[in-house]
């Protein structure tokens, strides 16, 4: 909305390719962010501890955004809620159906080289795109 | 102990660039999303920047063998492109285009706008506590292979 933001867009995507990195040289896992959170819902077991902390690291990363002196950059979000709780529905049982999300088949799987998630990640960019289309420019608002 | 350490490090970084390169923000996501609008394609450097590391990270780690802190590589070995894989990406990508939010900044945002980011996230776990309702799904929820 403010503009085209080539710089920081390219760094903060190689954060996130380190991050995912990192987790497959120590922990030897996939940093997908769906299935870390979907196997918290499953009951205890001896990966609970890691994926509650993977989930806290990304909940607390505001702080040490702040922590390091960056001022949080804008948020907007626009939709209202009851469609937040549709569209989360939707994200939430679609990357368990399509086994990830833009993480676990855009950043890790594209970058495997992972037919599946090249696959995925068409798809979900694509009716992504469309949902857009249809509901800014077609229904209106 | 030091794979949760090192689990709790690699989620911060990885909130820490999503806030960086603006995935963080719904508007902005949108706005990646709106090409036939006023598209801003700023975002698509974001995945250019990430799969290019994660792809040396995988190189390097395929290598290497044996992570750091594990006995082994937990890698999807699937390769069939399956509809309910397809079906699942495009539910995925309707709910992405409707609010602009994934998981990963759903949970980064659950400090900054909490209202909306928390509702979002308790739809979010209830959508996936509906997949786990399915007969099918069980078996396949359990096999963490499978996830990408």
């Amino acid at each position: 909305m403010d503009g085209i933001t080539p710089v920081s867009a390219l760094a903060g995507g190689a954060m996130i390719g380190t991050s995912a990195a990192m987790f497959l040289l120590l922990n030897g896992r996939i940093a997908g962010i769906s299935g870390i959170l979907g196997g918290l819902l499953a009951p205890p077991s001896r990966e609970t501890g890691w994926r509650a902390a993977f989930v806290a690291g990304l909940v607390l990363a505001p702080f040490a955004y702040a922590g390091l002196g960056g001022s949080l950059p804008p948020v907007t979000v626009e939709a209202s809620f009851p469609l937040l709780i549709l569209a989360g529905l939707l994200v939430g049982f679609g990357s368990r159906l399509g086994a990830g999300c833009t993480s676990g088949h855009g950043v890790c799987g594209i970058g495997r080289g992972s037919r599946r998630s090249l696959a995925a990640t068409g798809t979900f960019m694509a009716i992504a795109m469309l949902t857009v289309l249809v509901a800014r420019h077609l229904v209106g608002a | 102990m030091a794979k949760t350490a090192s689990a709790f490090a690699v989620g911060l970084l990885f909130g820490l660039g999503l806030l960086v390169s603006g995935m963080a923000d719904p508007a902005k996501v949108l706005a990646f999303l709106d090409v036939t609008g006023r598209w801003d394609p700023s975002l698509a450097l974001v995945m250019v920047g990430a799969v290019a590391v994660s792809a040396t990270g995988y190189l390097v780690a395929r290598r290497r063998g044996r992570p750091v802190l594990a006995s082994r590589l937990e890698i999807p070995t699937r390769r069939d492109l399956d509809p309910r894989l397809i079906a699942g990406a495009a539910v995925f990508g309707l709910g992405w285009g409707l609010a602009g939010l994934c998981p990963g900044p759903a949970l980064t945002l659950m400090t900054v706008a909490p209202t909306q980011a928390v509702t979002f996230v308790a739809a979010m776990v209830v959508g996936m506590l509906m997949f786990r309702l399915l007969p099918s799904a069980a078996p396949k929820a359990a096999v963490q292979g499978a996830d990408a």
